[in-house]
């Protein structure tokens, strides 16, 4: 199947992975090998495999959060090798493909670290911050009645496009695990201007922004220094541009909002 | 809180305090710069002892002056205490995190280039400024305070001429990231000049920083 891929062997591979048995304990770097990885297997894959592997030895597998496997639900997470989703830009861990790879190598696999994403157990996180973040302002106010047809409202092609790119935003927290700083600026950004682009985002325009960076600051994220470490680890392309967006509403919300 | 103190107590409030006061002495450096640049006129120090008789007595330059620390103050204080919030948002560091593949090195660093700056800002104006001010200093042939002589001898030091050199390259790395992200944290960022911003700032960053450093070099190696 796998052609003439000079990877199409077989790997084995030493893992480096983090066990913790719950939010409070104490966390460490376990090694495990595991032998006969193929190379067309997703990385999730092989982590299936090893969980397979220490189910039969009557120990407890390796907790790691996951869902759609096809990159669009935001669910998977993991650091790899140092790398936020791997070392691929532009795939989610559940895209990322053994062939990457090589025989032999040591890969280390540790949770999203911030301490607004508090581990539930092993790789997986709560991830429940950026929830409250888009709780906070995420949304716009909508007529009751009638179905509107589509396309009523007038929307420039390169602003839909703008406000579609941003709207791609999976929240997986790769940008806030990726960052020096921890901080949410990248899907605050994204969540952000993609409302505040559109005609519809325009009644809450001013009131959102304020919400959700007092939630984002709230739940102890810290703040943007421009280091661009976020967009180049987001696996759908969120663009550094719609953190511009989000300073200016918030310097033009706050200084002409009517909440004081 | 007030709106007004939630707004500066924000992330991105204390950001865009960062911003204004990082490009307000950018303004600064270079009418420090061009003043300077009398060092290297022929006349033992005649012009540059008038230039500094002038930014001495001045009143617009001396309510300046005060602007000018505040600016340094609020940089300095706003970019601390964001440092620390951004320390603190991440207890348990990662095993392996391997940022050099995804961001420049003088972006990471910011605090401490900031940080040798400020060391060298003090013994700049212990050098200099104190001096002139409370210190005894001699006359010039045109009975001007001779702040000439005191930059000759301390360019005459080589450890003092290695720390100024240090610190311009400092200098130039803190404004080579922080002159176009300051753009940015004002919101201005946009196809059209965004390209355009980050070009001057990388050449102004080297330009600014290049013609500083050549001060204790002249005097060191040509004097
Ligand atoms: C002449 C001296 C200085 C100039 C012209 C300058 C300029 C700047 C500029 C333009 C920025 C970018 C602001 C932004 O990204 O929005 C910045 C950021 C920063 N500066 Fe300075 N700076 C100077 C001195 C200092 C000193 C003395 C310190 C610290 C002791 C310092 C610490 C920082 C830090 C930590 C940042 C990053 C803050 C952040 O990105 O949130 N700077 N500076
Ligand atoms: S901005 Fe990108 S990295 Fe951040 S949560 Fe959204 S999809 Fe994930
Ligand atoms: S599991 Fe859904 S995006 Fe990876």
């Amino acid at each position: 199947m796998a052609g003439n891929n000079p990877n199409s062997k077989p790997m084995n591979l030493t893992l480096k992975v983090w066990r913790q048995k719950n939010t409070n304990a104490s966390g460490q770097l376990v090694t495990y090998n595991v032998k006969d990885i193929s190379p067309e297997m997703s990385f999730l894959e092989m982590m299936d495999v090893l969980n397979e592997d220490l189910l039969r030895q009557g120990q407890d597998p390796i907790a790691f959060d996951h869902d759609c496997r096809e990159g669009i639900c935001g669910m998977c997470s993991l650091y790899i090798n140092g790398r936020a989703h791997g070392p691929e830009s532009g795939t989610t861990t559940c895209q990322l493909h053994m062939r990457k790879f090589s025989d032999g190598d040591t890969i280390v696999i540790e949770p999203w670290r911030a301490n607004a994403f508090p581990i539930h157990k092993d790789l997986s996180v709560d991830r429940s911050a950026l929830d409250r973040i888009q709780q906070a302002g995420g949304y716009v106010s909508v007529n009751t009645g009638g179905v509107p047809d589509a396309n009523e409202i007038p929307i420039p092609k390169s602003i839909a496009d703008k406000a579609f790119d941003a709207a791609t935003c999976i929240q997986c927290g790769a940008c806030v695990a990726a960052c020096k700083n921890a901080s949410a600026m990248l899907f605050l950004s994204a969540k952000v201007s993609q409302l505040a682009l559109l005609p519809q985002g325009q009644v809450e325009r001013k009131t959102r922004v304020e919400n959700m960076l007092a939630q984002h600051d709230e739940e102890g994220f810290g703040s943007c220094t421009n280091i661009g470490s976020c967009a180049a680890e987001c696996p759908v392309g969120i663009s550094l541009e719609n953190i511009a967006i989000l300073n200016r509403e918030y310097i033009v919300a706050k200084a002409t909002s009517e909440n004081v | 809180m007030s709106w007004f103190t939630k707004t500066f107590s924000s992330t991105i409030g204390r950001k865009l305090v960062v911003a204004l006061t990082g490009l307000f002495l950018c303004s600064f450096l270079v009418v420090h710069l061009i003043g300077n640049l009398q060092l290297f006129s022929a006349d033992e120090g005649i012009a540059f002892n008038a230039y500094t008789y002038f930014m001495t007595h001045n009143p617009v330059i001396r309510a300046m002056e005060i602007i000018l620390l505040l600016g340094f103050v609020f940089h300095i204080y706003e970019a601390y205490a964001l440092s620390r919030r951004n320390q603190g948002a991440r207890s348990v560091k990662y095993a392996v995190n391997h940022l050099d593949q995804n961001s420049s090195w003088s972006s990471r660093n910011m605090g401490l280039l900031g940080t040798v700056i400020f060391i060298f800002l003090l013994v700049h104006l212990y050098n200099f400024y104190f001096k002139l001010k409370f210190g005894e200093i001699g006359l010039d042939a045109q009975g001007n305070k001779n702040l000439y002589a005191i930059t000759e001898e301390a360019f005459s030091q080589w450890w003092y001429v290695a720390l100024y050199v240090i610190s311009m390259v400092a200098l130039a790395f803190h404004l080579i990231h922080g002159f176009q992200s300051a753009f940015q944290t004002l919101g201005l960022n946009h196809k059209k000049y965004t390209p355009a911003i980050k070009a001057v700032g990388y050449v102004f960053s080297i330009v600014v920083c290049a013609g500083f450093a050549a001060m204790p070099l002249y005097f060191f190696f040509f004097k």
